[in-house]
């Protein structure tokens, strides 16, 4: 192993999290590495008009997605069972190369409610400690709604988001999302222009006396310039989005709207294919020192560094943590131990409506196009005597149709032959859906650690996840779509098909790439391993930052908020960090 | 630590670009460089990044009996009618083979090291065989069992014979030796589909025949003029990646 010579920063993962990270420290003066696991990415190359538009390639084959040959997890649903590695993406798709995950992301752009931050909190005053059911172990994030909004606002300039404001400092205004907390300012671009199935919906909506909102959305909706001087043109509603890589320079993305700013600057390196090994650590345990990687023809290097920024997906934050023996790890019999603790997911419930005369042209459509409601989402709605606790995001969010995974048909349809054809014919153009994302919420027996038996090609442990869905989420999800099935009888569909969530968690059809937790931010470092400023507790030069701060997940989109803590991160590394560097713990 | 801010000159001045190559070839099939990038990276004009297919004529991987039983049971699965041409015409078997013959074969970007286990629904497909020896071993256990029952191919079975068959792997009540019937069955049905629906650069889709029937535009990439336009027949044409490539 050869020993590189120091520099003042090392960012690992140059996805969102990282990427933004590093031009904030960059622009501070510092030096800065970032070093990427996966390929460079570069929108004019591999995300050209003239060959992104394929579904076998982006989809099917799964090529912006990490290799499992590479990296995997392992999976079961409860403690007793022998975790087994999942060899094909399915239930979720971790990133590889610059822009991570956020480059083939949706776009949707929430932020969440106010009370998400003090959840635990919030419904213990709201209904009473015994309201909240004992399989669940919520918790609060030690931080507030005041502090995280300038984050969100910074995240949502650089991502040029599109959507309409319903609280603007105060001001409420018919048309936004009434849920929102109070923004201190208006979104960066108009809403989208929507197509015909969320305006059906919308109307049915309101009908019914819901608030429906534009959902919004990192896909601009106009020409935008974002604060590092990045220029991004709008969306063409091309329908190849979630999945692919934007060929417009549309959908906001860390290669898009941050490395070419951060390209630029002199203080700044990225190492591409190059795969960090450990978080390294002095003797005390309490400094890191830096990080040991590997290039791609198996020579190992070590990089020295004063401060050490962990940024890639929820999974690879939580392994190199547990890797590199930081924090204790969680253990689900005795309930002790923070590295690992509070693995959540998200609960996919929709609902289908197929109509006879109508045509939708499902090709039509973006991501993070659509029209959604709130009423029954997190804890907008009154939950006394509902037995549970939750809720979701209701949208019509048409992606895109692209025929090898979009052939809506009536159940009971046969699988092939000339029957098949027909439905497949007769229902393409004339069937929409409703979704409903919803909460997770922790249990003690959710969770993740390493692997006993399977390792990676480097001989470390692979990931292991243990997760179920919670009763409470299923109840929940069996409530919602209710709910969603009632706004789509209105429509009078020729049929109607509700699926909420059921049975155990299986990791073979996508469901959403919203893993959260494990490295969780609180209060209290007996139950959380981050602090607000996503500092390791004990290790102040060494910040973990992601979705795998999340101590639950909300029935939003995560991305928003990831983009948000990594500022929140950034700013209190140059506020108050490198005034004194040390624990922040009343910064 | 020391402060620093210089910013690089921006894209009206040559730009500094370093690419140090610090290694080769992660894999055989695959070059995975390592690099440090400093200054923004350059890029070609029209350079792009291809998608793999294959353009030789003939069989890459089936031998003639296994391409014969394979063409037979897509165009079963899709059968020419009023809709559209069958399988077989569209190009399924000959995708199925450029795939097995590419990266798709030997599954080479999954995880497929062991101990292999049965496991739980959950947990997936945890078969230790990659697709090339799944449609060998498969299409090869296919035709013992029915040359046991009927001394022939499946290609020489009647049609009804054929779905009969298809519809008995489908649904597990057939049991071949050597081979799991309901799983070759799965892999089949989920690649011809893909075979029939991709982009036809792929040996597939002929003449974007399936994208035609559905209605589905293909590689179109702007629908700004359109999506005021609602519950519209807006009768376009399908575009293929093809067709950008030839535009050039």
């Amino acid at each position: 192993m050869k020993k590189l010579p120091k520099t003042d920063v090392v960012v690992i993962g140059l996805g969102w999290a990282g990427s933004i990270i590093a031009k904030e420290l960059a622009d501070e003066g510092l030096e800065v590495i970032g070093i990427e696991r996966g390929p460079w990415r570069d929108t004019a190359r591999d995300f050209n008009v003239a060959t992104v538009t394929d579904e076998l390639r982006y989809v099917m084959r799964e090529e912006l997605m990490l290799r499992t040959r590479q990296n995997t997890c392992t999976m079961r649903n409860n403690p007793s069972q022998t975790a087994l590695p999942m060899r094909t993406w399915g239930s979720f798709h971790p990133g590889n190369g610059t822009g991570g995950a956020g480059n083939h992301w949706a776009g949707i752009t929430f932020r969440f409610q106010p009370e998400e931050f003090r959840l635990k909190s919030h419904l213990t005053e709201r209904y009473g400690a015994n309201a909240i059911p004992d399989e669940l172990v919520l918790q609060d994030w030690g931080t507030t709604w005041e502090e995280m909004e300038p984050h969100y606002m910074q995240f949502e300039r650089v991502a040029g988001t599109s959507g309409y404001a319903a609280n603007l400092n105060g001001e409420k205004r018919a048309g936004g999302n009434p849920f929102e907390g109070m923004r201190s300012g208006d979104y960066p671009t108009p809403p989208l222009r929507q197509p015909y199935g969320p305006t059906l919906f919308a109307e049915a909506a309101k009908n019914m006396g819901y608030q429906p909102f534009p959902v919004p959305s990192s896909l601009v909706s106009e020409a935008y310039t974002n604060p590092y001087g990045v220029t991004m043109g709008p969306c063409t509603f091309c329908g190849f989005c979630t999945n692919y890589g934007c060929a417009n320079y549309s959908k906001a993305s860390a290669i898009t709207t941050v490395l070419p700013a951060l390209m630029r600057k002199e203080n700044f390196t990225a190492y591409t294919n190059c795969e960090v090994l450990e978080v390294l650590t002095d003797s005390s345990g309490k400094k890191a020192t830096g990080v040991t990687y590997i290039d791609s023809s198996g020579d190992k290097w070590e990089q020295p560094a004063d401060l050490v920024i962990v940024a890639a997906f929820t999974f690879e934050n939580v392994r190199l943590m547990l890797l590199s023996k930081i924090g204790e790890a969680y253990d689900p019999v005795t309930n002790r131990g923070t590295t690992g603790r509070n693995y959540a997911y998200q609960t996919a419930n929709g609902v289908t409506l197929f109509f006879d005369n109508k045509n939708f042209n499902p090709f039509i459509g973006a991501g993070a196009v659509g029209m959604g409601i709130d009423e029954f989402n997190n804890d907008n709605f009154d939950h006394s005597g509902l037995g549970f606790l939750g809720g979701g995001s209701i949208r019509v969010t048409p992606i895109g149709s692209a025929p090898i995974g979009y052939r809506p048909v009536p159940p009971n349809t046969p699988k092939w032959g000339s029957q098949w054809k027909r439905a497949v014919k007769d229902n393409y153009l004339s069937t929409m859906s409703i979704g409903c994302e919803a909460s997770s919420y922790t249990t003690r027996t959710n969770y993740l650690s390493l692997d006993p038996n399977y390792s990676d090609p480097h001989g470390r442990p692979l990931l292991r996840i243990t997760f179920d869905f919670a009763e409470n989420d299923l109840k929940m999800a069996q409530y919602c779509t209710g709910k969603v099935a009632e706004i789509a009888q209105s429509m009078n569909p020729r049929q109607i098909v509700a699926k909420p969530m059921s049975g155990h968690w299986n990791s073979v059809p996508y469901q959403s790439s919203h893993v959260v937790g494990g490295f969780i931010m609180g209060a209290d470092p007996s139950t959380s391993s981050v602090n607000k400023h996503l500092q390791v507790w004990d290790v102040p030069n060494l910040f973990v930052v992601g979705a795998s701060a999340f101590p639950q997940n909300p029935g939003y989109n995560p991305t928003g908020t990831v983009g948000a803590l990594a500022f929140k991160a950034a700013h209190a590394i140059r506020h108050y960090y490198l005034k004194r560097p040390g624990e922040m713990i009343t910064a | 630590m020391k402060k620093r801010a210089k910013t690089l000159p921006g894209v009206t001045r040559r730009q500094v670009l370093t690419w140090t190559t610090l290694g080769v070839a992660a894999t055989v099939t695959q070059a995975a460089d390592a690099v440090s990038l400093k200054g923004t990276p350059g890029w070609t004009p029209f350079s792009d990044n291809p998608p793999e297919s294959f353009d030789q004529q003939g069989w890459l991987f089936f031998t003639p009996e296994e391409a014969q039983t394979l063409e037979a049971i897509v165009d079963r699965l899709i059968p020419a009618d009023e809709l559209s041409i069958g399988g077989k015409e569209a190009g399924c078997a000959v995708f199925i083979d450029r795939q097995l013959h590419g990266f798709y074969g030997t599954f080479e970007r999954l995880y497929m090291q062991g101990p292999f286990h049965q496991g739980t629904p959950q947990q997936g497909d945890q078969s230790p065989l990659i697709p090339q020896q799944r449609y060998r071993q498969g299409i090869a256990a296919l035709n013992r069992y029915v040359q046991q029952s009927a001394q022939k191919n499946f290609a020489d079975l009647q049609p009804e014979q054929q779905d009969h068959l298809l519809q008995a792997m489908e649904a597990g009540k057939v049991h071949f030796d050597g081979y799991d019937a309901q799983s070759l069955f799965n892999d089949v049905l989920t690649n011809t589909m893909e075979g029939f629906f991709a982009d036809p650069i792929y040996g597939g889709n002929k003449d974007m025949v399936s994208w035609k029937m559905l209605g589905f535009p293909g590689a179109r990439y702007d629908y700004r003029d359109y999506i005021d336009r609602h519950n519209e027949n807006l009768g376009l044409e399908p575009i293929s990646m093809m067709q950008w490539k030839a535009r050039g």
